[in-house]
């Protein structure tokens, strides 16, 4: 349909206004919002991936897109929510206690947003509690930390404890990253998943919820 | 014995003017400091960074802490000792809990001081202890940088450690990154601009009238330097990573000495901070030693630099390496010996009239290989730096380090010297269309930009 080939193309040139003036033209046409994210954004956010990996497009093209398909997310949500729908899989992520960087972390934020899912970003410098507290106030899916210094690795671990105290460890996958955090590291805390960069962070978090 | 008086300098004429006086080893206005230590006066000396394993810090772990500090300076002290530096210098780069409780940074500076102490006692080795707190200033959103509960313990930390026993202060300060940051993911020039040229400056200035000042009233410390690391190094890494383009990273790094000069214009008088890759631009203007890092800091970082880094120095550095067990020993002592060695040869070379020809070597290995190298060989510095000194205003001088730097890229690239692939290529032409548009004066930027990175910062921080 060529009203949604025009969102997809304005996502793909990270043109938000372009996004916000199809997507508004397309729900005027009789598209299903769910069809417009299904069809259109997420087609588009994974050529965008593609791109990225195939080092086509830089960070800037990347968010330049993820800003795009949010600009046509505002206008899609409210659907959304008036219809009863809601966006499949929800993440949280955030950048563990103690480590205030959180550059590679909005990176995979933003990603994982241009991949569809719905991600609740709690900042930088999140204690254990405030990760326990958003996994039972929001119900995601998927936990995701990230960290960039050896001695707030340990805040991980801390976090995964904190929830298994809390009884909602079995309910999330806990995905981890971050410079000094490796594989095998992630597999002493007990997380489910460790990936070293942004993009394979969404590939990850689709395996993981495939698999589960 | 500190230099160091509260006077704001102005920099209307580089010191280095001609491309042989700027060398390793050799600045114009050498630093005495620490026990015995001066820097700049023709020896290249190490300077050790170093850090903990993964490990959380608390009080429960406090006493291993402190371990692994005093285990970590006696190996780095015995490796230099056993391989004859001629002086060296220990950096401590205090964690973020360590700024947060100033009392745990003042203890870990008097431990790497009783060591250097007595090192130098028993075997007159020259030394100096720098000590960088950590900006923690950047706690809430948006940062409140001369307020606030995080700029005390800042303040508290540094003057802590200036009574513990620290010979430099120094930090990698964060005002304007809060910009920075999102300027540089999307890719936003004007943003970057605003960020470089004119939020940093401004708290680099106010920051740093505040370190001097307690410099001033620690007669036995040198106000040392800053670092753009928040800001070039950020570029640098993610453009490693293949997440920005090397030529947005290249033209950030040279657009980044503005700031990290306003340091020495509040009476910072160095060495610049290792990470502080914008260190020759600075040499060259200010004439001040710096510190560098490039292929023995591998420990931390990768890079594009690593044998230019090291053709201006001073001091060479291997940014930060945690205490952990290798084959020969524990990592900061064979990065010691690393250091070592890399330092023995600039001398040698020194000493037997060798020294330009080593930085041309060191020069050609890496200049051509990467855009962000192209900005870093001495003649580029000296370009640089005359751009920068050619205008009046902190904006105006980031402009036109961000031209020089362009240009020489552009034309690396136009004498087949530099390759570029077609991304970059594009980048390059994006990077000149949004220089040729940033308007002339500051407060026009300012207000244009407003509505987009106005959430992002404090006013009252940067005094607008």
């Amino acid at each position: 349909m060529e009203i949604s080939k025009d969102l997809y193309e304005a996502i793909l040139n990270g043109d938000a206004k372009k996004a916000h003036a199809a997507t508004e033209a397309a729900l005027a046409a009789g598209a299903a919002p769910m069809q417009l994210i299904q069809e259109s954004m997420v087609p588009a956010m994974d050529e965008v991936g593609r791109l990225f990996e195939a080092e086509e497009y830089f960070v800037p093209e990347l968010l330049l897109a993820g800003r795009a398909m949010k600009s046509a997310m505002e206008l899609i949500k409210p659907l959304l929510s008036a219809s009863g729908q809601q966006m499949r899989f929800r993440i949280v992520i955030g950048t563990v206690k103690g480590d205030l960087h959180d550059i590679g972390k909005n990176i995979v934020a933003s990603m994982l947003e241009g991949g569809g899912f719905e991600v609740i970003d709690l900042g930088s410098d999140v204690s254990p509690e405030s990760f326990v507290a958003a996994v039972k106030d929001r119900n995601p899916q998927v936990v995701c930390m990230s960290a960039l210094l050896t001695v707030t690795m340990p805040a991980m671990k801390l976090t995964l404890d904190a929830l298994e105290t809390a009884g909602v460890r079995a309910q999330v996958k806990v995905l981890v990253g971050g410079a000094p955090v490796t594989q095998q590291y992630a597999r002493e805390i007990g997380a489910d998943g460790y990936s070293e960069n942004a993009s394979g962070a969404v590939g990850l978090v689709r395996n993981l919820l495939a698999a589960a | 014995m500190s230099m160091t008086t509260p006077v704001t300098r102005s920099f209307a004429a580089p010191a280095i003017s001609h491309l042989d006086q700027l060398r390793f080893g050799i600045s114009p206005r050498p630093l005495t400091c620490g026990l015995g230590l001066i820097i700049g006066a023709g020896t290249v000396f190490p300077e050790v960074n170093f850090t903990l394993p993964p490990l959380t810090i608390d009080d429960a772990t406090w006493i291993d802490v402190k371990a692994h500090y005093e285990e970590m300076a006696q190996h780095i002290l015995r490796r230099a000792t056993a391989l004859a530096v001629p002086g060296i210098v220990l950096e401590f780069e205090l964690l973020p809990a360590m700024t947060e409780r100033p009392e745990w940074g003042a203890e870990i500076t008097a431990i790497l001081k009783r060591h250097l102490t007595a090192v130098h006692q028993k075997h007159q080795l020259p030394c100096a202890l720098r000590v960088t707190p950590t900006d923690i200033r950047d706690q809430h959103k948006p940062p409140l940088l001369r307020t606030g509960e995080p700029w005390l313990r800042l303040r508290r930390s540094l003057e802590l450690c200036a009574e513990a026993g620290a010979d430099i202060l120094s930090i990698e300060s964060i005002g304007g990154k809060e910009v920075h940051d999102q300027a540089l993911m999307f890719g936003d020039f004007p943003g970057i601009a605003f960020a470089l040229g004119i939020l940093a400056p401004r708290d680099m200035a106010w920051l740093w009238s505040e370190i001097v000042s307690i410099c001033v009233a620690h007669p036995s410390v040198v106000a040392g330097a800053d670092s753009a690391c928040g800001f070039a190094n950020t570029a640098m890494q993610l453009a490693h990573q293949k997440m920005l383009p090397e030529v947005l990273a290249a033209v950030v790094r040279a657009m980044s000495a503005v700031r990290s000069l306003v340091a020495f214009a509040q009476g910072a008088v160095g060495p610049s901070k290792d990470c502080a890759y914008e260190g020759p631009i600075i040499k060259a203007i200010t004439g001040c030693p710096i510190s560098m890092e490039g292929k023995s800091a591998s420990c931390a970082h990768f890079s594009p630099v690593g044998n230019i880094a090291s053709a201006m120095c001073d001091l060479w550095s291997n940014e930060s390496v945690q205490n952990v067990r290798l084959l020969s020993g524990n990592a900061p002592e064979a990065f010691t010996e690393l250091l070592a060695y890399d330092c023995r040869l600039m001398n040698a070379a020194s000493a037997h009239g060798g020294a330009l020809a080593l930085r041309d070597w060191m020069t050609a290995s890496d200049e051509w290989l990467s855009p962000q190298a192209a900005v870093l060989s001495p003649a580029a510095t000296l370009r640089i730096a005359g751009a920068i000194v050619s205008e009046e205003t902190p904006y105006r001088q980031t402009i036109a380090a961000g031209r020089a730097a362009l240009d020489i890229v552009k034309e690396g690239v136009a004498a087949q010297k530099l390759h570029l692939s077609r991304k970059e290529h594009q980048w390059l032409d994006r990077i000149a269309s949004a220089l040729d548009e940033l308007p002339a004066e500051e407060a026009s930027l300012i207000a244009t930009l407003e509505e987009q990175y106005g959430g992002l910062y404090d006013k009252a921080s940067y005094g607008l």
